[in-house]
């Protein structure tokens, strides 16, 4: 019988929780770097063994990890040794530079400030990685401040796509209340030139040739929080999801409003329609059904938890506009817990499991898509990311 | 021989138990003393000096013989009794919080 991996990013390390196809007991390993912010794990689809982390701290700034095992051992990644041409030891594995070349980053040095003013590009930490879908050795890693690199050597090296920062808005680009971070990374696995990124709060960009040029997709969304409400630049999103059957069929959940796209991001239109409240972080789609997709509503950006103290997700069945509410096995009095954008995922078995993780420290699990919930973990630091792998 | 005491989580990134012991040419100097830790340990590399810019990590200190060095130029010379090995050249974690 075939099993899934949970990988699970929290504040103060990482956990890797493991089931059959039953999924109803979980062995847990861990905590893996105790003491780090964990901001993201995620595994190859090509080799569910190749694993990496992106493992941060205010102390002694960003490691990239990487696992041949899925999970069992761990090394940074770029630890080896390689020798430039002064003969001292260089290591790239956790160096992240901006790209200011004119032949492809266009030099781009500063962005919106709080106050208005330019500010200088300052890298700080890797918040999501995404490994390719077709080489484990490539990867590709969206950070604060915002930018995307890609790695073609297993996390050791790391060059920027500069073109994203360098198309031309990114003067106008500017940090969220959590930075200004590069969070959302999605492949199309039907076009190897096509990637989807997110940046808060900048919004929602595209290239078609592998990342050599980019342009905003924010055509219909609507921010009140800034002058122009209708901008194409400046908008909040939170996250994206796609289905891989379908990838110019887009859901986003914004700052607020629920949003889709049927045209990769050259519209979008408001599908909150329902639901009690439509901000948030997490989005996610139902592994078998294309049109079956899941938010967890958060009261208001000032108020990060559930309304009326109430856990519960929501799902759609036809791609927005009309939800159900999902309660069943979730706290349903005195929860007041945030579900970070990261911290949704689905495996891939028959009966899809859906899982998300709290910044209370529980991570929910639904073997039955949605209709009844269970923890699966408590008690961990806050949850930062969960990812799911479905093995065979 | 340089004695360097790293905090608890370099400790462990580099799996070391106590102390590190390390032979530097030359002057020591928080940059030669920092650059033999990481040739050493590359894992460390970027951990206490920034990759770009080689600054320290904010975060960060040394102190040797009950003195904050964290501020002296990299390339001057730190105390003879770290020359000699007799004290320890300390990277210290700041502590923050609440």
């Amino acid at each position: 019988m075939s099993g899934v991996r949970v990988l699970i990013g929290t504040r103060k390390g990482a956990l890797i929780l493991t089931s059959d196809g039953k999924r109803k007991r979980w062995h847990v390993s861990g905590p893996h770097f105790g003491g780090w912010e964990i901001y993201h794990l995620k595994g190859s689809p090509v080799d569910p063994n190749r694993l990496y982390a992106s493992q941060s701290s205010g102390w002694f700034g960003q490691i990239i990890q990487r696992s041949e095992d899925g999970g069992k051992r761990w090394e940074a990644a770029g630890g080896g040794l390689t020798t430039a041409p002064s003969g001292m030891p260089v290591v790239e594995g956790n160096k992240f530079v901006y790209d200011t070349s004119p032949e492809t980053g266009k030099p781009l040095t500063t962005h919106q400030w709080y106050d208005g003013t330019q500010h200088p590009w300052e890298f700080k930490r890797v918040w999501h990685l995404e490994p390719s879908l077709t080489d484990p050795d490539t990867v590709y890693a969206g950070v604060e401040d915002a930018a995307l690199f890609r790695s073609t050597d297993g996390g050791q090296t790391w060059q920027e796509l500069a073109g994203l920062r360098g198309h031309g808005t990114g003067p106008g680009w500017h940090p969220g209340a959590g930075g200004m971070c590069l969070h959302t990374i999605l492949l199309d696995p039907s076009n190897p030139g096509r990637i989807f990124v997110a940046i808060s709060a900048a919004g929602a960009f595209r290239t078609d040739d592998a990342g050599k040029t980019w342009r905003p997709i924010n055509r219909g969304l609507k921010s009140q929080y800034i002058p122009d409400p209708n901008a194409e630049v400046g908008h909040c999103v939170h996250h994206i999801a796609m289905h891989r059957s379908r990838p110019s069929v887009l859901f986003m959940q914004k700052h607020w409003d629920v949003m889709r796209s049927d045209d990769a991001g050259e519209s979008w239109q408001e599908v909150s329609g329902n639901l009690p409240t439509d901000f948030g972080f997490v989005i996610d789609v139902h592994a078998h059904e294309p049109d079956t997709i899941y938010v967890v509503p958060i009261k208001s950006d000032s108020e990060h938890y559930p309304p009326k103290g109430k856990l519960r997700v929501y799902r759609s069945r036809t791609g927005g506009n009309e939800w159900e509410a999902l309660t069943k096995g979730l706290p349903q009095r005195n929860c007041y817990v945030n579900v970070l954008r990261d911290a949704m995922a689905v495996d891939s078995l028959d009966s899809c499991g859906v899982y998300f993780g709290t910044t209370g420290g529980q991570v929910f699990a639904s073997a039955d898509a949605g209709d009844t919930w269970a923890p699966i973990v408590r008690y961990l630091p806050a949850v930062l990311s969960v990812e799911v792998q479905t093995l065979p | 021989m340089i004695r360097v005491v790293l905090p608890y989580h370099l400790r462990m990134m580099a799996h070391v138990g106590g102390e590190v012991k390390l032979d530097v040419k030359g002057v020591v100097t928080q940059r030669s003393v920092l650059d033999a830790l990481e040739a050493r340990y590359p894992m460390l590399r970027g951990t206490i000096r920034d990759q770009v810019t080689e600054q320290r990590r904010p975060f960060l200190r040394f102190f040797a013989c009950e003195q904050d060095l964290s501020h002296e130029p990299p390339d001057a010379p730190l105390p003879d009794a770290v020359a000699t090995g007799a004290e320890p050249f300390l990277v210290v974690g700041a502590i923050a919080g609440g």
